[in-house]
């Protein structure tokens, strides 16, 4: 009787060897990869840690006052002074070191890709499955070959986070130029648009609050890593949660994660309110 | 002096388009080509010159294949094969760079569906042919607003388009057009969104505008009373083909086919035609039914306007009822100035729906004096069928009668 009992393709053999190959003679390339980000993140967090809290606290009220009004701004600031005392602020401003860090990476690789993909049917059907699998992978899958390829720390923790936070800004970057009406295209076309002036005065700015709701996306999936991160030796406020769950510190791992929804709110309201203010003024 | 000139333009849509030309050569039918291979034939050997300023309509049912033709003339869409010559050049052999400065520089178009970008100003809108081609942002906004000058659309530069009416939408859109100073205006069914007031106005617009300044325009509509109203000549679309050209009076008197004779007349014109297809808002006189709409005040306005008849309008648009001159100085001399327009509605004034045909409405216009205002589904006024007017399409539609029997 047929079964599958016997292992017909060895892929996971296959994958390990390809990593070892790549860990042996590559490394100097991811080490290369990294160096930008290391740059970002380190000049960042450095900046958020070396300015007074007080000066943070107020600098997010009165961003949070100027995109939403004077609610947000007083829970920003309620919120921040809470994490502060709770103990929390160095590796609240860390965690928001890291999210800055990715999201600008995921802009830098995401809007263009996203460009190509909302003018190409080619690039779009290319990609879809490459996102679908960044985004369903289990974190853990990749995590140990990040390590080695780019060893442990905040870095590496801010690379595997740009894996699972990319995939909804190049959709919906993409979604956003195709949802430019045809016909406005074509009266571009018409008057003697350039393919150029095509995605720089008609479609860029027509999808720009779909690709805003998608960097907000962003930011939101790349707090809900912020605790894998800490796995792999990431610091921020992962580390108190995954800290109190090795130790059963129920307490720790509870306000590490209250810090962290905290935060998600205050970003995600933020720049929500950024989207929709850019889509007042197109409508 | 012919301007554009079209020479045996086809355009199939496809994976293999030119094996679909091939076999419209061979005879084959639209489709039969499109049974054995899938291919869509747009357009079919498509002839024709527009002369130096004229207004040429090109006109068909949809699907006849005037939207794809119109396209061909700036190559938003690619002919397979043919020729389109441009002041004697053929704009097909034209490479990447020469189409742009040609489109920039030669051609403009208004849409149907307004096509105006969301995000920008009227003026910005009007600018966006001159900012594409690079003018500085002071002269192209000056000319912009010259051009919005001429549209009437003079202190709204700084609203959105979504902040006005359909009718100032394509305001801007044709403002649009002449501000690159064209020498040809492509018109794709540009007023055909617009509701029957307004798309009169638009073409007295257009023909204003002609009249100041001649620019070639290739109008494409499926409407035969903007085609006959607006067009020096005319070309009559079916199928992909072009199946006659000439001036309106030239295809009146002598259609070349059946499909032409039907346009002009229906097998009996007073079943097939409706109210709604004749109604005209031109002539006579609205008023507003606001607070300050006294009978006093329409019968001066009637007076100066000499016009014996007014029709009364709410806010919406909506028919309330006619008045007479006699019947104002009636309310006016009872109500010792505190009466109201509505006591001096004729009371026998109904209206008629857009839909009915004209042997429905063909009693009351017969027996009233004033012409019968017609409304839609919505109650809203369209317009009045007056008893010239209806006569007058008798007449058009017996002529065709008289043609097609002189013909067979």
């Amino acid at each position: 009787m047929f079964s599958f009992d016997e292992r017909v393709i060895p892929l996971d053999v296959w994958i390990t060897n390809i990593v070892n190959w790549l860990v042996e003679g590559y490394r100097w390339f991811f080490q290369l990869i990294k160096w930008p980000v290391d740059f970002i993140l380190s000049g960042v967090s450095d900046g958020l840690l070396a300015t007074s809290p007080l000066l943070v606290i107020a600098l997010f009220g009165a961003i949070a006052w100027r995109v939403s009004g004077l609610k947000l701004a007083i829970f920003t600031l309620l919120s921040l002074v809470l994490i502060g005392l709770l103990g929390f602020w160095s590796e609240t401003m860390i965690t928001l070191a890291m999210v800055f860090s990715s999201v600008v990476f995921c802009t830098l690789v995401g809007v263009p890709f996203g460009i190509w993909a909302g003018r190409s049917d080619r690039v779009n059907n290319v990609l879809r499955p490459i996102l679908d699998a960044m985004q369903t992978t289990p974190a853990f899958v990749y995590l140990v070959p990040i390590v080695m390829l780019f060893s442990i720390g905040n870095t590496a923790g801010v690379l595997a986070t740009i894996i699972f936070a990319l995939p909804p800004l190049v959709r919906l970057t993409s979604l956003g130029i195709r949802q430019v009406h045809p016909e406005l295209v074509e009266a571009a076309l018409a008057f003697g648009a350039t393919s150029s002036q095509v995605l720089l005065k008609v479609q860029i700015p027509l999808a720009l609050p779909t690709i805003m709701a998608g960097l907000n996306q962003t930011i939101m999936m790349s707090l809900s890593m912020v605790v894998i991160a800490a796995m792999i030796g990431a610091g921020g406020l992962g580390a108190p949660v995954v800290l109190g769950l090795n130790t059963l510190d129920i307490g720790l791992a509870t306000v590490g994660g209250l810090a962290i929804v905290l935060l998600a709110i205050i970003l995600d309201r933020i720049t929500q309110s950024m989207a929709t203010k850019k889509n007042k003024d197109v409508k | 002096m012919e301007k554009i000139v079209i020479k045996n333009l086809y355009k199939v849509f496809g994976a293999e388009p030119r094996k679909g030309v091939k076999l419209l050569e061979q005879g084959k039918s639209k489709e039969e080509i499109y049974e054995q291979t899938g291919l869509t034939v747009a357009v079919q050997g498509a002839s024709f010159s527009v002369n130096k300023g004229e207004i040429f309509v090109v006109m068909g049912l949809s699907g006849s294949g005037k939207s794809t033709l119109v396209r061909m003339l700036n190559r938003l869409i690619e002919p397979t094969s043919g020729e389109v010559l441009v002041d004697g050049q053929n704009i097909l052999n034209m490479n990447k760079d020469e189409l742009v400065r040609f489109r920039r520089s030669k051609t403009s178009m208004v849409f149907q569906s307004f096509a105006l970008m969301p995000h920008q100003t009227v003026l910005e809108n009007a600018a966006f042919g001159l900012e594409l081609d690079g003018m500085d942002k002071k002269q192209r906004e000056e000319r912009a607003l010259d051009a919005l000058k001429q549209v009437g659309l003079e202190g709204l530069e700084k609203a959105y388009p979504n902040e006005l009416s359909g009718g100032m939408q394509q305001r801007v859109g044709l403002a649009r057009g002449l501000a690159v100073d064209p020498d040809i205006l492509l018109m794709d069914e540009a007023f055909s969104a617009l509701d029957p007031l307004i798309k009169t106005e638009m073409q007295d617009e257009l023909l204003k505008l002609q009249d100041r300044h001649e620019r070639t325009i290739n109008f494409i509509s499926h409407d035969l009373d903007e085609a006959l109203r607006i067009g020096d000549r005319i070309a009559i679309m079916q199928g992909g083909r072009v199946i006659q050209v000439g001036t309106p009076e030239e295809i009146l008197q002598n259609p070349a086919d059946d499909y032409v004779r039907a346009f002009f007349r229906g097998v009996d014109p007073t079943g097939v035609i409706s109210a709604g297809d004749i109604a005209r808002d031109s002539q006579p006189t609205v008023v507003w039914h606001t607070k300050a709409g006294s009978p006093r005040a329409t019968l001066e306005m009637l007076s100066i306007k000499d016009r014996e008849f007014a029709y009364v309008l709410d806010s919406e648009h909506r028919f309330l009822g006619v008045v007479s001159s006699d019947s104002l100085r009636d309310a006016v001399d009872q109500g010792n100035g505190a009466s109201k327009l509505e006591h001096a509605f004729l009371t026998d004034a109904k209206s008629v729906q857009e839909t009915d045909s004209l042997q429905d409405i063909l009693p009351l216009v017969a027996s009233h004096a004033w012409p019968i205002p017609v409304v839609n589904s919505e109650s809203r006024y369209r317009g009045v069928v007056s008893k010239n007017l209806f006569l007058r399409t008798l007449n058009r539609a017996e002529k065709g009668t008289y043609f097609e029997q002189s013909a067979s």
